[in-house]
């Protein structure tokens, strides 16, 4: 295949989707028409039934909370993956030997590899982040069911801290906290919280998901009944499974400053 | 359709399209960041801050760090391989 014969198969394949593109988009309903009930329904409804006045969340946690668990377990099970594929192999974990050591020595000390150590600027603007940070992520995850957020955008915050501690340089400091053990319990607690909140339903009412809990006053921070738990156990199992990804990535470039520390 | 909603969407375009031509990995990665970052504005503007959330951590954060971190290791790769040659030529007492 030639480069010529490639233009060529790749404008004739643009001009095909074009047109039925423009064939596709001339059968859409005109912007702003809403024609499925569903929505409208559950905009009248959710404020009532369930006392939460982010409808998403009502959707997300409530009415379709199965689909929620099929799609905390796609993230697990992905992030499981990853972990697996970029786990150390045998090769990498063994106690260097005299002729890798010189060959990883000279490799640190090579003029292009050597990182530039953080800027006090960098240093001072990142660990200024990561409390409020902290505490933004947590905001996100329990307001979910009140404002736009929840366990899932809260506990992608929640997994940037650790990585701010990183490019501050404070390569220790983010080897304490992303200690894997810690992670990965932090993740299966997530995923464990959701099935077992979700159960609740199944005993006391017999329908797994139902919201069996008291809903509280609209408006308050306690209101929805299992929205607000199933929030936390989404945004733990979320911010584990990120930190867990970021972790692995991190070793495998990392891996010599990582490997020589523990060969110790 | 408002001003503000055809604003949105032809920056989107243009910034999608200028990722697509960008040559350089290490750039397209940065011009990716900031795609995913329009791509946030677009949602936010079209009424779904639920969804602009989530495309704000994940395509404009941690998508692009993880190709970022997958070129650092394929780079570190290409280094160990390069740094093993000249060793072994050394040892071999090659002139190289």
């Amino acid at each position: 295949m030639n480069p010529r014969f490639r233009r060529y198969f790749f404008l004739i394949s643009c001009a095909a989707f074009l047109g039925l593109f423009v064939w596709a988009l001339h059968d859409l309903p005109p912007f702003g028409n809403y024609r499925g009930p569903y929505g409208d329904i559950l905009n009248h409804v959710a404020v009532y039934e369930r006392h939460v006045t982010d409808v998403v969340t009502a959707v997300n946690f409530d009415y379709r909370g199965f689909d929620t668990l099929g799609e905390e377990s796609i993230l697990f099970m992905s992030v499981i993956g990853t972990a697996l594929l970029l786990r150390p192999q045998k090769k990498e974990t063994e106690a260097p030997d005299e002729e890798e050591k010189k060959l990883q020595h000279a490799m640190d000390e090579s003029e292009r590899r050597r990182a530039p150590a953080a800027s006090d600027a960098v240093r001072v603007l990142t660990l200024a982040l990561t409390g409020p940070l902290i505490v933004f992520g947590w905001y996100v995850i329990t307001h979910g069911q009140l404002t736009p957020g929840g366990g899932f955008q809260g506990g992608v915050i929640l997994a940037t801290p650790p990585l701010l501690v990183y490019i501050a340089g404070e390569l220790e400091t983010f080897k304490r906290i992303t200690r894997q053990e810690f992670v990965e319990a932090v993740e299966a607690a997530g995923i464990f919280g959701f099935v077992l909140i979700g159960s609740l339903g199944l005993f006391a009412r017999g329908a797994f998901m139902q919201n069996v809990l008291p809903l509280g006053e609209t408006g308050s921070i306690l209101s929805g009944g299992t929205i607000p738990l199933l929030n936390i156990a989404t945004g733990l199992a979320v911010s584990g499974g990120f930190v867990q990804l970021i972790y692995v990535f991190l070793e495998q470039t990392l891996e010599v400053k990582l490997r020589v520390r523990k060969a110790k | 359709m408002q001003v503000l909603h055809i604003l949105i969407l032809s920056l989107v375009g243009v910034c999608g399209t200028a990722v697509v031509l960008t040559r350089d990995p290490r750039s397209q990665v940065i011009g990716l960041s900031f795609f995913g970052l329009v791509l946030a504005c677009m949602f936010f503007v079209f009424q779904a801050p639920d969804v602009a959330l989530s495309q704000i951590v994940i395509g404009a954060v941690a998508l692009p760090l993880m190709f970022m971190l997958t070129m650092a290791r394929i780079r570190r790769n290409i280094e160990e391989q390069a740094a093993r040659k000249r060793q072994q030529q050394t040892k071999g007492g090659k002139v190289v």
